[in-house]
């Protein structure tokens, strides 16, 4: 039991990663009222924007220096997802379009982009297989704190993981800092439960909402990024990423829009995402597997039952959640 | 003006929106140290002028002085700024923050709960104000959202303080609690403004009045030189006589029976507990309570549009027959003659679609009728037209839809639409609500006719002297429960007031 312990917790931690990514930036988006269903496609976008980043700069022929190789796939990352939160938000706050459809929209263009481009590269190297492997870039995203491993079964749990780990558990605890104790958290709060009384107090709502939509997808588009460097060891292959950025979005409801709750919802999260491969079925039943993994989906729905049974205000999602804002209209 | 300083000067302010002006050179002192009554009728612009004082809308012409000097308001922050702070007639909280993190929304600076706590309670302890700064919102009572608002105000140094119908939702109690506090601020050297519907108020209240009328200043007049029917004759721009009257009841015979009824909200928290009373034909039985103690729930009860717990509701026929209403569906109890003209906080929610004209408004009620598969909309035409006539509901026209018409005509609308279905009872709640004086004594004629001509009235109403005037009986509501019925021609507005605010009064019927 241990040793299946050992194991277990380090792959479910490095699953729950790119989910943390993703929920703490959709929380800090829908703390600003912006129900953005597109975190699914920012991170996609944030990923492939790191790939391309990367495959430029690993095929430039130029010696390969460390510091570089992870500044410039993480600043294309990050710029790739902001212009998508900026997108989002010129349609959303600014014309006020629907977000659900905005947001719908945003998700399907971006796992489109991702694949576009993620083909395109597999063609320009004309590879066997069709996926991209940016092996130099992740050994430097991967590399890990040197005395993990001297440290045992506790290093292993603890230490063993890379640079962009830590930073998702650290920004998960600022959001949640923010968010509480300061003054700039206030106010974001404000617009999102009643943007008509945070301007009447004001506070600047379409600023609060594209910086705080903004930010969210910066740092969705993180876990993509960490998802390709990181756990897929650099190989990009279109369609990868699968669905984690919805399992993202349920996180925030499972975490009842809390970032520092969400550390370890993501990894449980991660856990149960993975679960199926550790519950023996036998070759002759694979059809059960399937089965298994649903469990993700079936934790959220109950979840989702359990919340909507309505016990206290401050765990209901913020009032003005979905919502078009408009001075006049009162 | 008796040697007073003026903290607000208005000179020849104009404001208009498209073609309507709701402000024609409109010229105002707001004195220091006095509390001033700002009067008129609904739609003369009282509302948009405090408006600009506190910077939610911009002047088109005029200028504004603050302490003798020229300044521009562009935001609510500018008036902030200069000292100006308005309580708005919907509140303006968040509801999941504490009365602390309210108050501070939107001040710049490090984020010090504790400070500001202290700063609060200092400010509670000088005025007397009870509030407990890390409660909830969602927690506070009407009356404590209210003292929120105000300490908001206070805490940003506002020295001049706007109150839009502050009263609106109050208990007689707490409105004394209130007027006590704004009479301190007045001794304290503060500018107060005040706009109420609520005459009796004035005139405890404030030391001048000033009236506008069709968005033009009328002029203004010291409280205690003037009286009730002047300032309502100076309001409307002709002599109108405010009598309520109370028609002695004809043949009453119980209507309507109301026996131990029990209600859950969904939350499963009591609405109503066993509550009984009789409603007669050809009397107005008038309801009294804080709001939400239960009107709301009651009246669906009885209208068949809220599920009950236990007891029962009978319609009485004249020949004594019973019939139980509860289990029926609200279709069938509204062909019975029982009508509901309810009118809720956002006037629009229930009883008229906002989006529809006059005509399809009126068309709600009788769209069942006939057996064509095509609806007939001749009748509903006539009939937009008749309450258009009757009540005198100011409106482009008959097609133009019912959110575009003010608050007092849309309820004009409903309340009209209800009594023309000629009903045996006629259920009404808050008829009034923000109607100005000369519309709400409309209504009550509109309800009194239907007393004589033998319906059975339920009237729940906000304003307890309106009650007093009106009802033949008058029951309390606390809680819930029933805490009295009494004779509205006997009963004192103390009596009813702590009644309200009294858990478990005993009950003496009348």
């Amino acid at each position: 039991m241990f040793g299946f312990l050992m194991n277990f917790i380090p792959r479910a931690v490095v699953q729950g990663i790119p989910l943390l990514y993703g929920s703490t930036g959709e929380i800090i988006t829908q703390k600003s009222g912006n129900l953005n269903l597109g975190i699914p496609g920012v991170m996609y976008v944030g990923a492939i924007s790191g790939v391309i980043g990367a495959f430029f700069y690993e095929n430039s022929g130029a010696a390969i220096n460390p510091f570089l190789a992870v500044l410039i796939p993480l600043l294309c990352c990050l710029i790739g997802s902001l212009l998508m939160g900026l997108l989002y938000c010129f349609l959303t706050v600014s014309l006020r379009a629907n977000q659900n459809v905005t947001g719908l929209a945003l998700t399907t263009f971006g796992v489109g982009f991702g694949n576009f481009f993620g083909g395109s590269l597999i063609k320009l190297v004309n590879s066997d297989v069709p996926s991209i492997a940016l092996s130099t870039t992740s050994s430097y995203f991967s590399k890990s704190l040197p005395f993990a491993s001297k440290l045992g079964g506790f290093g292993k749990i603890f230490f063993s993981y890379s640079f962009l780990a830590y930073l998702a558990i650290i920004i998960a605890f600022v959001a949640s800092y923010v968010l509480n104790r300061t003054r700039a958290g206030l106010h974001l709060r404000a617009v999102g439960e009643n943007p008509n009384t945070a301007d009447a107090a004001g506070i600047n709502v379409t600023k609060y909402k594209y910086v705080a939509t903004c930010v969210g997808c910066m740092i969705a588009g993180l876990g993509g990024l960490y998802y390709v460097m990181d756990y897929a060891c650099g190989v990009w292959s279109n369609d990868a990423f699968g669905d984690r950025g919805w399992l993202a979005i349920a996180l925030v409801i499972f975490t009842i829009w809390r970032p520092n709750l969400s550390v370890l919802a993501s990894f449980l999260f991660g856990g149960l995402y993975i679960l199926y491969l550790y519950i023996p079925t036998g070759m002759d039943h694979m059809e059960y597997q399937e089965i298994y993994k649903m469990i993700p989906y079936v934790v959220t729905l109950v979840v989702l039952v359990i919340t909507s049974m309505r016990s206290k205000r401050e765990n209901q999602p913020p009032a003005s959640l979905g919502l078009p804002y408009f001075r006049e209209e009162r | 003006m008796d040697g007073k300083t003026a903290a607000v000067t208005l000179k020849n302010i104009t404001k208009t929106f498209g073609s309507t002006v709701a402000n024609d050179k409109v010229s105002l002192e707001i004195n220091k140290g006095e509390i001033l009554s700002l009067l008129g009728e609904n739609g003369s612009g009282k509302t948009t002028l405090m408006n600009m004082l506190s910077g939610i809308y911009f002047p088109d012409e005029g200028q504004i002085f603050i302490n003798g000097k020229e300044e521009v308001i562009r935001s609510p922050k500018d008036a902030f700024d200069l000292g100006i702070g308005m309580v708005h007639q919907h509140f303006k909280l968040i509801d999941v923050l504490t009365a602390t993190e309210n108050i501070i929304l939107g001040l710049k600076g490090k984020l010090n709960i504790k400070a500001a706590t202290k700063k609060i309670q200092e400010i509670c302890d000088k005025y007397g104000f009870e509030i407990d700064p890390n409660q909830k919102i969602y927690d506070m009572t009407v009356s404590q959202k209210q003292t929120v608002e105000i300490v908001k105000v206070l805490y940003r140094g506002a020295d001049i303080l706007i109150l839009d119908e502050p009263t609106a939702v109050l208990t007689p109690q707490e409105t004394e609690k209130l007027f006590a506090v704004l009479r301190k601020m007045r001794d304290d050297g503060k500018a107060i403004v005040i706009i109420t519907h609520k005459m009796h108020e004035v005139e405890s209240l404030s030391d001048r009045v000033a009236v506008l009328r069709k968005g033009a200043y009328v002029g203004d007049m010291v409280t205690k030189e003037t009286n009730v029917t002047e300032m309502t004759n100076m309001m409307v721009g002709r002599s109108v006589t405010l009598n309520i009257e109370r028609p002695d009841p004809v043949d009453p015979k119980p209507r309507i029976e109301v026996k131990n009824l029990t209600v859950r909200n969904e939350e499963g928290v009591v609405k109503l507990e066993d509550v009984s009373f009789t409603a007669n034909s050809g009397e107005i039985l008038g309801i009294a309570g804080i709001s939400g103690c239960g009107q709301k729930e009651l009246l669906e009860a009885i209208a068949g549009l809220q599920v009950t717990e236990s007891g029962h509701v009978y319609y009485i026929e004249d020949n004594g027959e019973k019939e139980e209403l509860l289990g029926k569906d609200p279709l069938a109890i509204a062909e019975m003659g029982v009508t509901l003209s309810f009118v809720p906080e956002d006037r629009l929610g229930m009883g008229l679609l906002g989006n529809m004209d006059l005509t399809d408004n009126m068309l709600l009620r009788s769209f069942r009728k006939g057996h064509s598969l095509f609806t007939d909309k001749k009748e509903p035409k006539h009939l937009a037209e008749k309450v258009v006539d009757d009540l005198e509901v100011v409106t482009p026209s008959i097609s133009t839809p019912v959110r575009k018409l003010s608050g007092g005509n849309v309820q004009k609308v409903l309340v009209g639409r209800e009594i023309a279905a000629a009903p045996k009872v006629l259920l009404t709640a808050y008829a009034v609500r923000g109607l100005d004086i000369n519309s709400s004594y409309a209504i009550y004629d509109l309800i009194n006719q239907q007393k004589k001509e033998g319906v059975a009235v339920i009237f729940v109403g906000e304003d307890l002297d309106v009650l007093l005037e009106l009802s033949d009986r008058i029951l309390v509501l606390c809680g819930g429960k029933v805490n009295g019925i009494l004779d509205g021609r006997t009963a004192d507005k103390n009596e009813v007031g702590m009644l309200m605010t009294r858990m478990g009064g005993t009950q003496d019927n009348a």
